[in-house]
């Protein structure tokens, strides 16, 4: 299966269900998309990820109500530099869709999806804990691998791989 | 009253540290404090080639390596757009269903252990090992085998491999009815398990669990099923389901999948094709040793991968697989280099554990050791 180029134009996946359905409740919302390797990512911007998780959550057609996975990745040293990353599934009709929030490197935060899916809690101290992401009204915001104690956030890309000696 | 159980506690299976605010004998609430196993692989993977990787997975959740590394190398294969040749696939069909025997018989063994029903466990571990015995027959290795690479197979499977699966395919059904005898029925495990840490369909969801977990809470989800990968949808199988939600159903949703596997494992050897067992894509794939010695491409290419490893078309993919134990999945984005930028794994296990929080509220302490063991917990993937 060779690969085909990646899809990146707004208009051509206009007709993507999940993507027509967050264009019909606030088209600024979407910053960009990307259709590549059969996969589906959208990118929200910062201020509206909680309200797009709970129109995708509660989409009569096509419920995302499953977070599957909640990460972050380090673009160090290009600005922004955090990128937030939700994988969804719906379970009823297995589908999967990813949204993406870009955050700033200096004092990243964004707000938590607890409210919409309580699975995010672990991941979000996770991602806290391993990036330095706040996530603002997050119940229990502490460090979850390393210890309460530790300095700096291991997964950044300005962190060596040996950890500071 | 404030109770601390682990990390050092047997029935903890690892070092998973439970912090329990309890009202006599009552739990109010539960906190689970995870972290002591924290080795930083997804920071290791950032540093390593590709195809270095692989042994690196095995050692997220150790009770299903392969599984581990079937996930990572679709997630790469997805990336690089490789076809894997059927007999490959068929190969990681039969041994990730091997691999599913191999878990369950560990969590069968130390659950029905931990409930106080010790014969199981031998029952269990002495089945196990004849699983183990085929991963050393196809890759040396007992447990962390690095069997599937990318793009296809390490090693041909041996000569007598299939006949030996064979007879340990016709004899396991039997050995799962002696499981099921000592069990099942059982009015003390029953007592135990029956209407303990019950968890409803729309907490099982929202909370993330998955796998058996989810399937013992009434939601029929199965990714073999729902999403094929390598070659899944050749094959015919059943998902248990079962919709009390008690650690009874979890219990009888793994049994069950017990016999699926085996039925899988049969038809697998029952229709192995023939035909390689790598992709054709010599800048991916290692070369036979006996092509290395006889052509020069061959040995280039080697020194080639083996030195400066082979670039990744930039992007990124979410490789989701049924493990044991639920959703495993990889995420993996390509910066276009020879490395991982970055990879994620999404273990089942550290999904799982928001659910146990939820499902021992208002349970005895007693019954903790049952949920723990209900969830199916691997430490090791919990913390990666």
């Amino acid at each position: 299966m060779p690969l085909t180029p990646p899809i990146t134009n707004i208009e051509q996946l206009k007709a993507h269900p999940t993507l027509a359905r967050l264009l019909g409740w606030d088209p600024a919302a979407v910053q960009s998309v990307r259709f590549d390797r059969d996969e589906l990512t959208i990118w929200i911007t910062k201020e509206a990820i909680c309200e797009a998780a709970a129109i995708l959550r509660d989409s009569p057609d096509c419920p995302f109500n499953y977070l599957s996975d909640l990460t972050c990745v380090d673009w160090y040293p290009s600005e922004p530099r955090f990128e937030v990353v939700y994988h969804l599934l719906s379970i009823s009709r297995k589908e999967r869709v990813r949204l993406k929030v870009r955050l700033d490197g200096s004092s990243p935060a964004i707000e938590s999806v607890t409210s919409v899916w309580p699975s995010a809690n672990h991941y979000e101290r996770e991602v806290f804990d391993l990036f330095g992401v706040r996530f603002a009204g997050h119940p229990n915001l502490k460090r979850i691998l390393m210890p309460d104690e530790w300095e700096g956030y291991p997964l950044r890309k300005d962190y060596p791989v040996e950890g500071y000696r | 009253m404030i109770l601390n159980m682990g990390p050092q506690h047997p029935s903890t299976h690892g070092v998973l540290r439970l912090v329990l605010e309890i009202d006599g004998e009552t739990i109010v609430r539960m906190k689970p404090e995870i972290g002591y196993l924290h080795t930083g692989i997804e920071k290791t993977c950032e540093a390593k080639f590709y195809q270095q990787v692989v042994p690196l997975t095995d050692r997220i959740d150790y009770l299903c390596p392969l599984t581990n590394n079937l996930a990572y190398c679709l997630a790469v294969e997805k990336l690089l757009g490789l076809e894997i040749p059927p007999k490959a696939q068929w190969m990681r069909v039969l041994m990730n269903e091997l691999t599913r025997i191999n878990s369950h018989l560990v969590w069968l063994g130390t659950h029905a252990m931990d409930l106080g029903a010790m014969t199981v466990f031998l029952y269990c571990f002495r089945e196990r090992e004849d699983v183990l015995r085929f991963f050393e027959m196809v890759s040396g290795q007992r447990m962390m085998t690095s069997y599937f690479r990318i793009g296809g197979l390490a090693l041909e499977p041996p000569l007598g491999f299939f006949e030996k699966v064979k007879k340990f395919a016709d004899r396991f059904p039997g050995n799962v009815d002696e499981y099921e005898g000592l069990l099942t029925g059982n009015p003390i495990f029953m007592m135990r398990t029956k209407g303990v840490a019950h968890l409803s369909a729309e907490d099982a969801i929202a909370l993330g669990a998955c796998g058996p977990t989810l399937r013992g809470s009434g939601v029929d989800i199965d990714l073999r099923r729902d999403a094929p990968y390598t070659g899944y949808e050749n094959f015919k199988f059943n998902v248990p389901v079962r919709t009390e939600g008690d650690v009874f159903a979890r219990y009888l949703c793994r049994v069950q999948e017990l016999r699926e596997s085996i039925g899988m494992v049969q038809q697998a050897l029952a229709g192995m094709p023939e035909g390689p067992i790598k992709a054709d894509s010599p800048k991916v794939v290692l070369p036979d040793r006996e092509k290395m010695k006889t052509q020069m491409e061959a040995l280039i290419y080697h020194f080639k991968i083996i030195t400066e490893g082979f670039t990744v078309p930039a992007g990124e993919v979410y490789q989701a697989i049924e493990s044991p134990r639920g959703e495993m999945g990889y995420y993996i984005v390509s910066d276009g280099t020879a490395k991982p930028y970055r990879v994620h794994m999404r273990g089942p296990s550290f999904a799982n554990l928001q659910a146990l929080a939820k499902m021992c509220e208002g349970q005895l302490i007693a019954d903790v050791v049952a949920a723990i063991g209900s969830i199916d917990v691997v430490v090791g993937d919990i913390d990666r």
